[in-house]
């Protein structure tokens, strides 16, 4: 028998564990100073609630229940420690428990604080994608690791380490400075971005879990809109996943084959994230302060007009790139503007030329660049060196559904 | 809470003596500094060292004692002193650390101190 409350506790519970575990545990962390304790404390009060609210019924304010055993977790933690410190922080956790529950107003979010503690610069930069998806969203290391190339011990010795050096140095979890704050929220970005594009990269392997974490991603990059909604860089930046995202379904046909962009059937993408999109862009647009997320999403949905007009309007993709290579300059932005330039123009070997005056260090293992290169050399029917620079391009590549593109378009040029 | 910075050299500058006319803008960088931090009331301890030539290293292994002359590891640079300061964050720490005229010609290194009680 089905108890009575049972089907709706889970519902609550699973509901509250993707929307409130992050606000929960960035408040518990920013107070206790210590997120491994907040985490284990945040943990066993989600099992308490699985165990007694299909019993007696869900809270009528499930958070405020949770933080209160949190709170009650953290005082058992505490007891062998004797700091008077502790005990302080204990009994205003006590009180705020008490306010969340005679209040009508929710609990402030602080999510986007514990992001930039994750993205400190003495947390090392390739850790702190995982380290913001497993404190913000919950997401388990083992859903995670394999997208980060790395095993699951290993994955969780390096997030334990993490997080053992935000106690250990005593981070703080207030609001960085005005002067820090810029730097800081551009590295929460990157982590957001490569959390996102790990994702991607893994998605054409086809998946879940990778699909997964790109959705969790854009999750995380809702957060940091919704905490800074005047900031026009990171509407731009929700506005270019969004953009990605809304192709999503098109990168992969019905055989499972890779489909590069230019070759996606438009009909198939997602009209209406497509749609929400373009509105944040105009939003971070009004703001009058733009910056490369803004243009990185502006040349995404410029490409998207394909699917109104049919047309991709090059022109304008290679002004935007002009624009943005001007600000940022990196090897990524750089490839694309010569491709933009090549097709603007109609002359493929002046892309070959751009791209051929590209710093050789910085393109010697970047895939994206040998596979432009090979590409525009075989519109401009320079067959035998679009073939060598096809081949470096497979070599590089690590998704068999790519490879297996490439050495298709070599097939074709020969 | 505490934390170590640890002034990391190059081996040259360690070898500077106090009377030598060339390295007066040297010695007054660090006069500066150390002026700077102790006037800011944040010390706890903290110390110059002897050049890494007086260093003597010691390995105790299958219960036999092995003296070396010199430091453990010969690199670049090396810690030429220390300060055991009292700050609220890391950030704070790093403040301090990055002022150290070490940080120029070498690297500054910050440990949080593990506390007792």
């Amino acid at each position: 028998m089905q108890l009575p409350h049972a089907a709706n506790a889970h519902a609550t519970a699973d509901h509250l564990a993707r929307e409130a575990y992050g606000r929960l545990l960035a408040y518990l962390a920013a107070r206790w100073r210590d997120v491994a304790a907040a985490e284990d404390a945040l943990s066993e009060a989600f099992a308490a609630a699985l165990e007694s609210w299909p019993r007696n019924g869900v809270p009528n304010k499930p958070e405020a229940w949770l933080l209160t055993v949190a709170r009650r977790k953290l005082s058992d933690a505490a007891r062998g420690e004797a700091v008077r410190e502790r005990h302080d922080v204990l009994a205003r956790l006590l009180e705020d428990a008490e306010d969340v529950v005679q209040s009508d107003t929710p609990m402030g979010d602080e999510r986007l604080r514990l992001m930039l503690v994750c993205a400190h610069p003495a947390i090392d930069a390739s850790v702190r994608p995982a380290l913001m998806l497993q404190l913000v969203l919950g997401v388990e290391v083992k859903q995670m690791s394999s997208a980060f190339l790395l095993s699951t011990e290993a994955l969780t010795k390096r997030l334990v380490r993490a997080k053992a050096k935000i106690k250990l140095t005593g981070m703080r979890f207030e609001e960085p400075d005005e002067a820090d704050l810029e730097p800081r929220l551009h590295a929460v970005l990157e982590s957001v971005y490569a959390a996102y594009f790990i994702g991607r990269e893994g998605a054409t392997v086809g998946e879940d879990a990778h699909d997964q974490l790109r959705s969790e991603a854009v999750y995380l990059a809702r957060v940091i809109a919704t905490a800074l909604p005047a900031n026009s860089e990171v509407l731009g930046f929700l506005s270019l996943l969004l953009f990605c995202e809304s192709r999503r379904a098109a990168q992969v046909n019905a055989s499972g084959e890779y489909v590069p962009l230019l070759e996606q059937d438009a009909a198939v993408w997602d009209h209406s994230l497509m749609r929400s999109a373009y509105e944040l862009l105009s939003e971070a647009a009004a703001l009058r302060t733009p910056g490369p997320y803004q243009l990185e999403a502006a040349i995404q949905g410029a490409h998207c007009y394909r699917a109104h007009s049919g047309e991709v309007p090059w022109r304008e993709i290679a002004e935007l790139y002009e624009q943005l290579v001007q600000r940022d300059a990196t090897v990524g932005a750089l490839v694309g503007h010569a491709v933009a330039r090549a097709y603007a123009s109609g002359d493929a070997l002046l892309g070959v030329q751009l791209l051929r005056e590209m710093d050789p260090e910085l393109t010697r293992t970047y895939q994206p660049y040998w596979a432009a290169m090979g590409h525009l050399l075989g519109l401009a029917r320079d067959y035998q060196n679009a073939r060598r620079c096809l081949e470096r391009a497979i070599e590089l590549t690590c998704q068999p559904q790519v490879k297996r593109y490439l050495q298709r378009v070599i097939r074709t040029i020969q | 809470m505490e934390y170590m910075i640890m002034f990391n050299q190059p081996a040259a500058e360690l070898e500077r003596t106090p009377d030598d006319a060339e390295s007066a803008g040297y010695w007054e960088s660090w006069r500066a500094y150390m002026s700077d931090v102790y006037a800011a009331g944040i010390v706890r301890a903290g110390n110059a060292l002897q050049p890494p030539y007086s260093a003597t290293t010691v390995r105790v292994r299958d219960g036999k004692r092995q003296v070396q002359d010199g430091p453990f590891a010969e690199t670049k640079e090396m810690i030429g002193g220390y300060l055991i300061i009292n700050v609220p964050s890391l950030d704070d720490a790093l403040e301090w650390a990055a002022r150290a005229p070490s940080s120029v010609t070498g690297s500054t290194e910050i440990r949080p101190v593990v506390s007792r009680g």
